[in-house]
């Protein structure tokens, strides 16, 4: 199959959203009630509160001549979906997340984590990720990498 | 610099297929999109120009000449279409989003005179995106 021209003038990304719904509490047992009160606000509710959150990954590489591809949707679905669906979908954050027993679950933290789950994706290199936890916030990470907030 | 982006949305066919592989490996690397009559659906192109405001008329470039553009390279190009038979700069290619991006990258760059294309993102799906961005250094004076 043919590559396509000007092959070495573009760089292509592929970008997948997932969806998970979990529950999380924000609280640093360092600090005191009142502290984390403070801090926190709501989101320090004793009972936990949830999110939709909605996960944006991108990955780059070479576009494969033969399947017009950069990864097999297949192959990084089922990476995500091992990697941080199933251990983050419909759980509590702060109580059934190892990372997060001791390190706060807020949504920079989350994009932190997700992101060193993801990074050893063999097929294809993690560029960045976006965590959207809800329709007004959101947050990306993209490693130690400098050029990949650049595209 | 200012990022402008305008949006356009197309319906098309495609499927994937490729004559070097058995119809065994089509169908395991491909899987759905290897059905032989295609399958189709609603994309949308977010194209992102980046430059200065022109001082006198406050615009990076007229969204009027990028709507035009977009119109000519994009929508009579592959809206309606079945991106396999009919958009000859796919001709060869498997119309994967990567490769749909490419080529609408492709045509559009030598096209934009005022600004410079900074982004081509094609959703094949809200799930499903690629981006092109200019490669190597000259990447970061778009």
């Amino acid at each position: 199959m043919n590559s396509g021209t000007h092959i070495g003038a573009v760089k292509t990304e592929l970008g997948r959203r997932y969806h998970f719904a979990a529950s999380h509490r924000l609280h640093n047992s360092d600090l005191s009630e009142e502290e984390n009160n403070r801090l926190y606000g709501k989101c320090n509710n004793p009972y936990g509160h949830g999110h939709n959150y909605v996960l944006e990954v991108l990955v780059s590489g070479k576009v494969d001549p033969a399947t017009g591809m950069i990864a097999n949707l297949a192959d990084l679905d089922g990476f995500v979906q091992r990697e941080v669906l199933e251990p983050f979908d419909h759980k509590s954050l702060h109580e059934d997340v190892e990372a997060f027993r001791k390190t706060v679950s807020t949504t920079e933290n989350l994009c932190i984590e997700i992101f060193r789950r993801l990074k050893p994706f063999p097929k294809a290199n993690l560029e960045r990720i976006r965590v959207q936890e809800t329709s007004n916030n959101s947050f990306e990470y993209a490693g130690d990498n400098p050029e990949g907030f650049e595209g | 610099m200012v990022l402008l982006t305008r949006k356009i949305e197309f319906a098309a066919s495609h499927l994937y297929h490729n004559p070097d592989f058995s119809p065994e490996e089509n169908r395991r690397v491909f899987g759905k999109c290897n059905n032989p009559h295609g399958h189709g659906h609603n994309y949308t192109l977010e194209v992102t120009v980046a430059g200065e405001p022109d001082p006198v008329t406050g615009m990076v470039l007229d969204l009027k000449d990028l709507k035009e553009i977009l119109e000519r390279e994009v929508m009579q190009r592959m809206d309606h279409r079945f991106l396999n038979y009919e958009v000859p700069e796919l001709a060869g290619q498997i119309p994967t989003c990567e490769n749909i991006a490419r080529v609408i990258w492709n045509l559009l760059d030598p096209k934009i005179k005022q600004g410079r294309l900074h982004r081509v993102r094609l959703y094949e799906t809200p799930d499903l995106f690629a981006d092109c961005y200019r490669n190597g250094s000259d990447r970061a004076q778009a």
